[in-house]
């Protein structure tokens, strides 16, 4: 069997076009395995992945304790809207039964009536928000931390219909007015742009823990590096029964709850 | 020829608005032959970078600075002579210009009155210039009253019972 | 220019018409200045609701842009003649519906000065971006057709060869508009009644009927008042693309509904309760929901019939009910029901304010200005080189003979 030139050719080209295929096939697929797995484990070279632990049994919302929320509030400048449809909410809490549906059996009324569970942005590893931005003002740090670009966003609020959690918030109105003490340190936000908890970045960036976590009279919000295993959220982890939200979706949240 | 009142007002309108950022800087900054007076920082003598580069690029540096710390978690800037300072508008800018005797008095010269920084970013508490308290805490507490909110105005207008109902919550 | 001439020269009638559309659209930008002065807050949206009318009025409005298709298809393609007529008057609705569109997410972004970020930061992750490219393509690529067949047709010669493969693609392009609007809300984890694979196919099927249905109502407006004639034998089958279509439409809803509630996942139920049956006593949207159930299955038996689909009442009147129905499926309890309950099992309701409304009747007002302004220079083309045809033959008597 002779090969002309032309034949030749033709199958160098083939081959080419084939094994950029499986190039491109396996730059693909191995991104979005590398996504995928990105819930359960860190990549090796993820040496910082701040998360949060919350102690349901130390917390005392249900005795009307809110340390927290007002720590935030006022590091943040939270505005307080009396209308529920304007709220903006960095961490606020939900009755037990909203938050953990998938734990109800049905009999656990006596245990379960009136906890009230803390809630805030997850920082999931793999963020259904940051996938649908279209700008790129909402983005994850190496860190882990999901950040928003109050400069950049437009308002689309696509990353409110796109969150599972319903951890994001929307600036209906011009918050200032709305906003009790000015805390001259942070900026205050504009109307027109979607805000949500940051996990105090600019406090972990001098090195102080988030302000909801030292607030906690019953230290029961335990933050720190969840890629060491000693770090202080990993032996709770270990040590202890803990939930994520929704975890079936696979956004892998790195705020976890001690039932 | 009977179109000629109709060109000659539209021209009018035209010549009107291609006009009107100066007759709106004539309106604010009175003579604008007078160049602004700036009141200058009374404790340092020295900005983050030569005066001559700020007067011209401060947006530039603004813009990295607000890149770097948000986007980048870069907020040490080393300045010319080697001097770190915070990249923070608020603490670094603000902890020695008035916003009101300095900033506000060349962009209302230059006709680009406040740029949109200052719909978050707040002005130190205690400033470095004479600038009263209250000056310093906007719109804090509206007076009761005082103003209808747009809020309240707006929840008239559409007048629809909005509390959301908890379920399975009791 | 654009032979816009065409549209500066009308009757009374004509410019009583664009004063009214101006003024409304006048109405309609104070409140716009109203929202942009003060901020979303001016709608019923909400934190829970954070999508309302707009966004639901843009999904709509891109279907009715999409289906121009149902015209460009059959001739083009299949060479049907009989579509030769009202070819440009699809398309340019397809125009219309796009801007329409783009005015929509415009006025719903809360930082519209900002709308170039999306340009400035190109984010090909973002279903939004993949939105903006289709949408835009599908204006450039009918603007083009539009100009070059119209000018072709005004010279009376033949359209260049070069503009055929554009139309080709456009056909494509009019499928892929709507697939990518779906996409944006069925790749969403978490919003259980948008997370179904049959959101994008039940958009075109929905876009397919609401879109012809208009047309048909056009025709038979742009009959009454110019004399200008479609053709019976377009608008019957037109008519039949929007029976088809609203049967497959309504069969695609059937199939969700049977999907949700057979499986009964409490979940996946909750949304299609709160639009049809109320839940935890909110009934806000049921009997609007039921309204757009049964104007559907009242449209379906008027276009079932083939004696009453080419009726000349009925058929008005059911190209009416289809493009209703649709609205209120689509352009209403598409984007709350997916919105509802919140992620928290909370229940806001929606009720969209009068600033909203306003600004929404603008946009449509916008669209009826340049649908009008439009549809004037086409059939301002087509009575110039049609009085030309008069006086070379005797023959064309109908239409201009009254």
């Amino acid at each position: 069997m002779k090969i002309t030139r032309k034949d030749f050719l033709r199958l160098t080209g083939l081959s080419f076009l084939a094994a950029g295929t499986i190039e491109a096939t396996h730059a693909i697929a191995g991104r979005s395995a590398a996504q995928e797995s990105a819930p359960r484990k860190e990549t090796p070279s993820q040496t910082v992945r701040w998360g949060m632990v919350v102690d349901l049994r130390k917390c005392r919302k249900d005795s009307g304790c809110d340390a927290c929320i007002q720590a935030c509030d006022s590091a943040h400048n939270i505005p307080q809207f009396s209308n529920p449809k304007h709220q903006v909410k960095w961490i606020w809490t939900q009755p037990y039964e909203t938050v953990f549906p998938f734990i109800q059996n049905g009999y656990a009324e006596q245990t379960d009536a009136g906890i009230q569970v803390p809630l805030m942005c997850n920082h999931c590893a793999d963020p259904p928000c940051v996938r649908v931005c279209p700008t790129q003002a909402t983005w994850k740090r190496a860190d882990g931390i999901v950040m928003m670009d109050w400069h950049r966003c437009i308002g689309c609020r696509y990353c409110m219909a796109a969150c599972p959690y319903g951890s994001r918030s929307f600036n209906w109105l011009d918050p200032r007015p709305h906003i009790p003490h000015i805390n001259p340190d942070f900026p205050t936000r504009t109307k027109g742009v979607v805000e949500k908890c940051n996990f105090c970045e600019e406090r972990l960036a001098q090195g102080q823990r988030p302000a909801c976590v030292d607030a906690c009279p019953e230290k029961a919000l335990v933050f720190g590096n969840l890629a060491d295993p000693n770090s202080e959220p990993r032996q709770l982890l270990r040590e202890r029964f803990a939930v994520q939200r929704e975890p079936e979706l696979g956004t892998g949240p790195s705020v976890y709850y001690l039932v | 020829m009977r179109d000629r009142i109709w060109i000659v007002a539209g021209l009018a309108v035209f010549v009107a608005l291609i006009t009107a950022p100066f007759w709106r800087a004539r309106r604010d900054v009175g003579d604008l032959a007078k160049l602004p007076v700036l009141t200058l920082p009374a404790n340092q003598t020295q900005c983050v970078a030569p005066v001559a580069y700020m007067r011209a690029s401060h947006m530039k540096l603004l813009m990295a600075w607000r890149y770097q710390v948000v986007r980048e978690d870069e907020r040490k800037y080393v300045a010319f002579n080697g001097k770190v300072y915070q990249k923070n508008l608020t603490e670094t800018c603000l902890g020695c210009h008035n916003k009101e005797q300095f900033c506000d008095r060349c962009h209302a010269y230059a006709g680009v009155p406040s740029p949109y920084c200052w719909s978050c970013h707040n002005q130190p508490q205690a400033g470095a210039s004479a600038v009263s308290a209250a000056a310093l805490q906007p719109q804090a507490q509206p007076a009761p009253g005082a103003r209808r909110s747009p809020d309240r105005l707006l929840s008239r207008m559409s007048g629809w019972p909005v509390s959301p109902v908890p379920r399975r919550a009791q | 220019m654009f032979m816009f001439e065409k549209a500066l020269e009308g009757s009374r009638r004509y410019w009583i018409w664009l004063f009214c559309v101006l003024a409304v659209i006048a109405v309609g930008f104070v409140f716009y200045m109203y929202q942009f002065n003060v901020g979303l807050g001016v709608t019923g949206m909400s934190r829970d609701v954070s999508w309302g009318l707009y966004i639901a009025q843009f999904t709509f409005f891109v279907g009715v842009a999409a289906s121009a298709v149902m015209v460009v298809l059959p001739y083009y393609l299949h060479d049907y003649k009989a579509f030769g007529r009202i070819t440009i008057l699809g398309e340019f609705l397809a125009i219309t519906a796009v801007i329409m569109c783009m005015l929509f997410i415009f006025v719903d972004l809360g930082q519209p000065a900002r709308i170039f970020n999306m340009i400035l930061h190109p984010t090909p992750w973002s279903l939004m971006f993949w939105d903006m490219i289709s949408l835009g393509g599908y204006l450039l690529l009918n603007a083009v057709i539009t100009l070059v067949t119209l000018t072709a047709e005004r010279e009376e010669v033949a359209p260049p060869a070069w503009i055929k493969p554009i139309i080709i693609l456009s056909i494509p392009w009019a499928v892929s508009i709507h697939t990518v609007t779906a996409f944006l809300y069925a790749g969403l984890p978490g919003r259980a009644f948008w997370l179904t694979a049959i959101m994008a196919p039940r958009f075109l099927a929905g876009a397919f009927c609401s879109g012809p249905a208009l047309l048909i109502l056009f025709c038979l407006i742009l009959r009454k008042t110019t004399g200008f004639d479609a053709g019976q034998k377009a608008i019957n089958a037109l008519a039949v693309i929007v029976t088809y279509a609203m049967a497959i439409n309504v069969f695609f809803i059937l199939v969700e509904i049977f999907t949700t509630l057979y499986s009964r996942i409490p979940g996946d139920m909750a949304p299609l309760e709160y639009l049809y049956v109320g839940l935890d006593g909110n009934y806000h949207l049921v009997p609007w929901m039921w309204l757009s159930g049964l104007l559907a299955v009242f449209s379906l038996s008027l276009l079932l019939v083939p004696s009453w689909r080419g009726n000349r009442v009925l058929l008005p009147i059911a190209c009416l009910a289809v493009f209703f129905s649709l609205w209120l499926d689509k352009g209403l309890g598409l984007i709350v029901g997916g919105f509802t309950p919140s992620p928290l099992d909370t229940i806001t309701t929606y009720t969209p304010t009068l600033p909203e409304w306003s600004i929404v009747i603008g946009v449509w007002a916008i669209g009826a200005l340049m649908i009008t302004v439009f549809y004037k220079i086409a059939l301002g083309v087509h009575e110039e080189i049609g009085e030309e045809e008069v006086h070379e033959s005797v023959l064309v008597a109908g239409a201009a003979g009254r």
